[in-house]
């Protein structure tokens, strides 16, 4: 670019040298740093792509780190880590599986409440409601995306938590109690109140990625569907055939987030590493776990097992969130490069 | 003449049923939410006051405030956008500029899985990383936790903003002799800077609820501080150990804190859907 004379920095040719025919050629850091030069791209390039590469190197550093910190758990457990159930911390002996479970049983019961309940608020803001209808009930499911974790605590803690006591958990009992899930005593403090209290909060995030995926079936689909005479609903499966993969995208998000939130079930899950069949008994996860005991944890070797139990988070939600975002571009890509 | 067989009947039966069902659905997710905010409302406005906005805590049945959690809060997000925005807004120039190619796809996936790791996590990370060497919890390390959980909201908002500053505008750049850093800073980001600057809000509304990431890298204090190699309150950590505690006094100030954050949070939101809405 800068060879063409034209455009050269100096427009004035530079003087002759005796026995030097052609001009001397400007030397490279001069052409740079001219006003009309380049070094100004490439320093701007160079610095964008410092700021690129550094988030790559976070989450790298953040493998490594906490890799660094659990070798001493993961030297002395192994592979135990994650299927024993001891975890005391006097005895100096830890065993990740109660959370574990936990962890896949509260997300469990929120995936089971939250996927039809948001699907059915997708489906209602994308295929049946007016536009003046849909815009402030979607901007009112994205506030409860809004609300805090800690604020889902709070509230779960004083409202929920005795609600379930009083008015669900006993009928529940009464119904289904010859099932080992709704046996035991009666808290409001347990599983169940955790993966409800998940549920809600997972609600909005997955509404708001199916929403996505709705929209970006092609029309085409619903007119063909509505030509051969199908009626709003079986058109609706139409559509959703059409966006299942993204569906799937979707509620793999809602899991990735259910199975890292902290605050909110921390405080209404009850905090007991033990395992057990009701979903009335309290139990323990896996960010709760560290949320709880972190401070508390003084010999190394404790310290050790529950920053484990951070990589072993950090690398579940990563697959997860890795998966969800690759169904997730697929469907829209692909509609955008119909469009 | 048309006749109504039994299986047409089951289809509009079958509709009836599911397209009430979704409204239902719609109807119970707002109904929670307005429970939720009617509770905070209900229970918060009691107890909130000019002397609890100002006050720092005090033992139980003491009253006492969360002054010092207000303004620690704000040392909070002030460390971390500092620290976040900046590379939140180069990443994402990075990506809508730049963004062709093998690595750029990479860094967008990378970002976009950055979104979902658990905020508790980053806490642990950012332990491992300041608290760690440097021995003891600090404003400084809850300010980074913060700003990582920043980078990857305001990187995608500012991707996707750029992306709606039309080609025309940099080509009319381009042609009149600006080099490429001139167009992007002088014509393209200011183009998109309201677009950035929501993303930014949404991001720090985000933040200014995050827990977790603080308890073991800001701790948490009963005073006012503002030393950033010294531990600081924050208004979650502090609606936190208030909640969990057994004290109804505590308790009735974990709501009125409640309050407090739930109004900051919506005051974003709302402004920033106010502004979207005027611009799209």
């Amino acid at each position: 670019m800068v060879k063409n004379p034209l455009i050269s920095p100096h427009p004035n040719p530079l003087p002759k040298r005796e026995g030097n025919d052609k001009p001397r050629p400007l030397s490279r850091w001069r052409i740079a740093l001219s006003p009309t030069g380049n070094a100004g791209d490439t320093f701007f390039r160079g610095l964008m792509f410092a700021a690129a590469l550094l988030v790559l190197i976070i989450v790298g550093g953040m493998i490594v780190a906490l890799t660094a910190d659990s070798l001493l758990s993961i030297r002395q457990f192994g592979f135990r880590f994650l299927t024993s159930q001891q975890w005391n911390p006097v005895k100096s002996e830890f065993g990740a599986l109660p959370f574990i479970y936990g962890t896949v049983v509260s997300s469990a019961i929120a995936l089971l409440i939250s996927v039809p309940l948001s699907l059915g608020i997708a489906i209602f803001l994308v295929e049946q409601a007016p536009y003046y209808v849909a815009r402030p009930i979607t901007f009112l499911v994205e506030l409860l995306a809004a609300i805090p974790s800690v604020v889902y605590g709070v509230w779960g803690i004083f409202v929920l938590a005795p609600f379930l006591r009083v008015h669900v958990e006993p009928p529940l009992a009464r119904w289904f109690g010859w099932l080992p899930l709704f046996q035991g005593s009666i808290t409001g403090i347990g599983l169940l109140t955790g993966g409800i209290i998940l549920a809600i909060m997972v609600t909005p995030i997955i509404t708001a990625v199916v929403r996505d995926v709705l929209a970006a079936v092609p029309d085409s689909q619903r007119e063909a569907a509505l030509a051969l005479g199908a009626t709003k609903w079986e058109t609706t499966r139409v559509v959703l055939v059409n966006g299942a993969p993204g569906i799937a995208g979707a509620v793999m998000l809602g899991l990735g987030r259910a199975l890292g939130e902290t605050m909110a079930v921390t405080m209404v899950i009850g905090n007991r590493p033990e395992i057990s069949a009701s979903l009335f008994a309290p139990s323990y996860t896996i960010a709760s776990a560290i949320a709880n005991e972190f401070t508390e944890a003084t010999q190394d070797i404790y310290l050790s097992a529950l920053v484990e139990l951070g990589l072993i988070l950090f690398l579940v939600t990563f697959v997860v969130n890795g998966i969800a975002r690759l169904l997730v571009w697929n469907v829209t890509r692909r509609s955008g490069a119909t469009a | 003449m048309t006749t109504i067989t039994r299986a047409d009947r089951r289809r509009r039966v079958t509709n009836a049923v599911m397209t009430s069902f979704t409204a239902l659905c719609t109807l119970f997710a707002i109904c929670i939410l307005l429970i939720i905010f009617a509770y905070i409302a209900w229970q918060g406005i009691g107890s909130v006051n000019l002397r609890f906005l100002l006050d720092s805590p005090r033992p139980v049945g003491e009253g006492g405030g969360i002054g010092n959690a207000i303004v620690g809060s704000l040392v909070l997000l002030l460390l971390a956008s500092a620290f976040g925005m900046p590379l939140g807004i180069a990443v994402g120039v990075f990506l809508s500029e730049f963004g062709k190619g093998k690595f750029a796809t990479l860094v967008r996936f990378v970002v976009d899985t950055l979104t979902g790791i658990p905020s508790i996590v980053t806490g642990v990370f950012v332990y491992a990383i300041i608290v760690l060497p440097l021995k003891h919890f600090s404003a400084l390390a809850g300010g980074v936790a913060l700003g990582l959980i920043m980078i990857p909201i305001v990187g995608r908002t500012t991707e996707e903003m750029i992306k709606l500053v039309p080609q025309s505008l940099r080509e009319g750049a381009l042609a009149l002799g600006a080099p490429q850093w001139r167009v992007t800073m002088g014509i393209v980001i200011p183009a998109a800077a309201s677009g950035i600057a929501t993303g930014a809000m949404l991001a720090v509304a985000r933040v200014s609820g995050e827990t977790a990431p603080l308890l073991f890298t800001a701790l948490g204090s009963r005073f006012f501080n503002y030393r950033l190699d010294q531990p600081i309150a924050s208004l979650t950590v502090q609606i936190y150990n208030y909640a969990i505690s057994p004290y109804d006094d505590w308790h009735a100030q974990a709501w009125a804190a409640t309050l407090v954050l739930m109004t900051l949070i919506l005051m974003i939101n709302i402004v920033v859907r106010f502004f979207t809405r005027k611009k799209f």
